[in-house]
């Protein structure tokens, strides 16, 4: 087997002065290009492990390793979107999505000699989410379905290797999500990145991800992974069929289990 | 009421509450016959203001320029140390109490210190105007660059931006409204500051006429130059108000600004 792109080796973070344990022993193995979700109960430290992987955060024990190389500082081949979208009122979409230009090289560089190039991909970028025309509007004059579709495309522009995804569609409405998995995939597949994405949606882990791993809490631990061989490219009619109801049975089963194990926990400790 | 008439009336409400205010201190005056030595009547105050109107135009003037200049050097001074409490939390623990601490002394204690160093005039009047209005600008710079949200931080750190780059890109346009609106505050503190130190310690000024006319009681023209820095306060409100409006549109979508 290759090296693996993100490498995590029994990674272990405590908060604060040393008590809470936020991940406890975390082994990842992730390949590049591979799309893989994180799943379980809220407070399981998911975002813990995203801020570890793109350096915001140092782990307490254990190693990072992204793209052979030990995670030391904050990344600078990567992108992020969560669950708020968090684009600058101030800015025009357009504008948003070139947020990133600004800033990694070398496209910082180019970017006041090659600026129409650099709109001209912004543009179509915002075309293939669906958002031709609205280059001009500002985030506020969007709706909720819309600004996470100019969030996922700021987070792409730059071409990442690796993309963060901190619930992202967790504040949408069920139809809009739906829509954005879809074009989540069509992003992915046509010019494939690592990407790591945290939910607690388990069709959405079932419909986008390579990859399963699914959580306990406090501390976080991986309790179980699961590949998700589900034929690409997968349709709202794939979450129609036997094979991905079941697998999101299993993954249902799985976190009732880490939540049950949980409960018992404080009256063993009476 | 029709909609248009509903606009109208919406228009000319500030005029309306000004003249309904004259109107009821005018009618109170006569009615109780309140003495001019007192309080003078509003008609008696602008007929003061018609009358004094040279020598209210020169000390008003004079007013009007040391307000702004120590408003100009509030608002320098306050935009750097903003810039610094606001970006740096180390700053922000040394300079706070000594800031709040500053800002709790009452300036007009400070004028007689200013005259001993710098002598009557124009110069503690600039002084006193610039340090009671640069606390506003100082808080509302700091706060907002210190509430940046902390997902945006993280989106623009992982993508390799230096501190500078999150100031300048986002921190600075951020802060932009906070700014503004505490500029409207500010200003009409000047007024106060430089006043009160025309009214202590000045031969010039719209505060030294002041002075000077109730030592003859002259209570028209007292009042008279009352309403002058009120006047020129509602003015610089209304300009800082407009230059707000214009340069963070975003910030005030769907509403009239205050």
């Amino acid at each position: 087997m290759t090296a693996a792109f993100v490498d995590l080796d029994r990674v272990t973070l405590r908060y604060g002065a040393g008590d809470t344990l936020a991940l406890s022993e975390t082994t990842m193995k992730i390949a590049k290009g591979e799309f893989i979700a994180v799943v379980g109960p809220s407070g399981c430290g998911k975002s813990s492990l995203l801020k570890l992987v793109s350096g915001l955060m140092r782990p307490s024990t254990g190693t990072v390793i992204v793209n052979g190389q030990e995670v030391t500082g904050p990344l600078k081949i990567v992108g992020m979107a969560f669950q708020n979208p968090t684009l600058l009122p101030w800015r025009t979409t357009l504008d948003n999505v070139m947020l990133p230009l600004e800033i990694v090289e070398p496209h910082r560089r180019r970017l006041r000699g090659a600026r129409a190039e650099y709109e001209e991909r912004a543009r179509a970028m915002l075309a293939s989410v669906g958002l031709a025309g609205f280059e001009g509007k500002f985030p506020w004059q969007l709706s909720g379905g819309m600004q996470q579709r100019a969030s996922l495309c700021r987070a792409l522009i730059h071409e990442p290797d690796l993309l963060m995804l901190d619930e992202p569609f967790g504040a949408l409405d069920a139809f809009t999500r739906e829509e954005l998995w879809a074009i989540l995939q069509d992003l992915w597949t046509r010019r494939p990145f690592t990407v790591i994405l945290v939910t607690h949606d388990l069709r959405e882990a079932a419909y986008l991800a390579d990859t399963i791993y699914v959580m306990s809490k406090r501390p976080g631990r991986i309790v179980h992974v699961r590949r998700n061989e589900l034929p690409r490219p997968r349709t709202l009619e794939t979450t129609f069929t036997r094979d991905f109801t079941d697998l999101v049975h299993e993954l249902r089963n799985h976190i009732s289990a880490v939540r049950a194990a949980q409960d018992t926990i404080p009256e063993d400790a009476r | 009421m029709t909609p248009r008439a509903k606009a109208v009336v919406d228009k000319s409400m500030p005029l309306l509450s000004a003249v309904g205010l004259f109107v009821v201190w005018e009618l109170a005056c006569r009615l109780f016959a309140v003495p001019e030595y007192l309080l003078p009547t509003p008609s008696a105050s602008f007929l003061a203001a018609w009358t004094y109107r040279d020598a209210i135009w020169m000390h008003a003037l004079q007013t009007l320029l040391t307000t702004l200049g120590g408003f100009a050097l509030a608002v320098a001074f306050g935009v750097l140390l903003g810039a610094l409490v606001g970006s740096s939390r180390a700053v922000y623990r040394a300079a706070n109490p000594l800031l709040i601490g500053f800002n709790s002394v009452p300036k007009v204690a400070v004028v007689p210190i200013l005259v001993m160093w710098f002598g009557i005039g124009t110069v503690p009047a600039v002084l006193t105007a610039f340090l009671i209005s640069f606390f506003p600008i100082v808080v509302n710079v700091a706060t907002g660059l210190a509430t940046l949200e902390p997902e945006l931080r993280d989106v623009l750190r992982s993508l390799g931006a230096t501190r500078t780059d999150i100031l300048l890109k986002v921190g600075f346009p951020r802060a932009l409204p906070f700014f503004f609106a505490s500029l409207k505050v500010a200003v009409t503190l000047a007024f106060v500051g430089s006043v009160m130190s025309e009214t202590v310690a000045s031969n010039l000024g719209v505060g030294y006429l002041m002075m000077s006319a109730s030592s003859r009681f002259n209570m028209p023209l007292v009042f008279a130059g009352l309403l002058v820095i009120a006047a020129m306060g509602i003015a610089m409100y209304g300009a800082f108000s407009v230059i707000e409006h214009r340069s963070t549109r975003w910030a005030h979508r769907g509403g009239e600004s205050l």
